[in-house]
């Protein structure tokens, strides 16, 4: 288990029978008390198919159910139950083509990490953008990385930092707005394929940035987590 | 069934009301393959096409003024939660439907943003499905699938399609969006039809 931030943790699992996935898919996990009762929750696949093990990032959620369990309680040895690989269509591999853009807002890294990681495997020859939006630097995950990332000449990454940036902090400061989104996007007429990944509010407002630059809305796909918060 | 060493979890409340592997929130999560689209309510308008004798159609004048039913009822999501006593109100598919007569056993919603999903239409009779503009007493939200989407509670939500603009009836099923994508044809929260060969 890898500590990301103090809510997010990266666990990496050792699977029996592992069908293998595609970059971007999800798993279920299912979690049982000792009087049978079960839940499940879905959690996007943070390693790449060609990756030795299978690994999952976890934000902690103070009112969850299942994540508190994942970051909190669960030790190495343990054992879990996992459904998957789940979903086709937040998927991303070469025949996918590009230019690609991701997007990401917090712990939204998640699958781009999966992509990211599949693009360099495959040798991949799609240029790719990632923007990347979180509080603070220390609560940007996979910050190594990404810096490593950042050397490949086919990745830009680019990360804005909402809350607390460092004095000498190069990158952008502030949430995505559509200045940023143009800065950092694709330009429209490169025609990109485009997938946004993090809490519904982020997702929502990087979405219809991008429709109103004039991004093509059949090529922008989205995952979002939580509630609207009403 | 292994148990998980050290995991205790909730339990729900009204555990009667919800299905298997779902949990109960108060929130209203948000799912959408895609941007959120923003019709203009004069570009607005629902059709039935398909297997009818002609098409049908309304503009959001006439829809706003069809017969609306206010519905309470709890609705489950694939991804896990369920939300207990939401309300909604809209026009009852019956009503809609009994304008277009037809042998179709099938229909196949359709979308601003191009997303589909298809429901038998035995599912979507006998005061089972709507088409809601409103949920809680305001006007629905785009990020909610307003101006109106399908409810479906019945099925999990992905059946109860956002931003509908119309039904396609056929005399043979289609998968939709999602059921091309790995999720399952029918969709009964109850048996816990979550994907293909639940």
């Amino acid at each position: 288990m890898t500590v990301e931030t103090p809510r997010v943790k990266t666990i990496t699992l050792e699977l029996q029978d592992w069908p293998g996935h595609r970059a971007g898919q999800h798993v279920d996990v299912r979690l049982t008390a000792p009087d049978g009762y079960q839940t499940e929750r879905s959690y996007s696949i943070a390693s790449a198919p060609e990756d030795a093990y299978v690994s999952l990032t976890v934000e902690r959620l103070d009112d969850g159910e299942v994540s508190p369990y994942l970051v909190d309680e669960l030790r190495p040895g343990d054992e879990l139950e996992l459904r998957g690989p789940v979903g086709g269509y937040f998927a991303w591999d070469e025949q996918s083509g590009g230019p690609l853009f991701l997007v990401a807002g917090g712990s939204g890294l998640a699958p781009f990490r999966s992509m990211l990681r599949h693009h360099r495997a495959s040798g991949s020859s799609v240029p790719v953008r990632l923007l990347c939006s979180a509080r603070s630097l220390e609560l940007l995950i996979y910050r190594e990385e990404l810096r490593k990332l950042a050397a490949d000449d086919l990745v830009e990454v680019s990360i804005t930092l909402t809350r607390d940036a460092p004095d000498d902090w190069q990158g952008y400061r502030g949430r995505i707005d559509p200045m940023l989104l143009s800065t950092t996007a694709w330009p429209v007429t490169e025609d990109p394929l485009t997938y946004i990944c993090g809490p519904t509010a982020f997702v929502e407002t990087a979405a219809a940035g991008l429709v109103a630059l004039g991004h093509d809305p059949g090529r922008i796909r989205t995952e979002r987590f939580g509630g609207t918060g009403r | 069934m292994a148990v998980s060493r050290g995991f205790v979890g909730r339990r729900p409340a009204e555990s009667s009301r919800v299905p298997p592997g779902q949990y109960v929130t108060r929130d209203f999560p948000v799912l959408s393959a895609g941007p959120t689209p923003y019709t203009p309510l004069d570009k607005w308008d629902f059709m039935i096409r398909g297997l009818v004798n002609r098409p049908v159609s309304w503009s959001w004048q006439a829809f706003r003024a069809l017969p609306h039913e206010k519905v309470t009822v709890d609705i489950h999501c694939v991804t896990k939660w369920t939300k207990l006593d939401t309300t909604w109100s809209g026009v009852s598919l019956d009503t809609l439907l009994d304008a277009a007569p037809t042998q179709a056993s099938h229909a196949l919603a359709f979308c601003d943003g191009g997303y589909t999903t298809n429901v038998p239409l035995a599912d979507l009779r006998g005061g089972k499905a709507w088409i809601v503009d409103e949920y809680d007493g305001q006007p629905l939200d785009p990020e909610h699938g307003g101006p109106a989407r399908l409810l479906v509670p019945h099925l999990y939500f992905w059946k109860s399609a956002k931003w509908i603009r119309g039904l396609e009836l056929r005399a043979a099923d289609q998968p939709g969006f999602w059921e091309m994508f790995g999720y399952h044809n029918y969709g009964d929260p109850w048996k816990e039809q979550r994907y293909q060969g639940d």
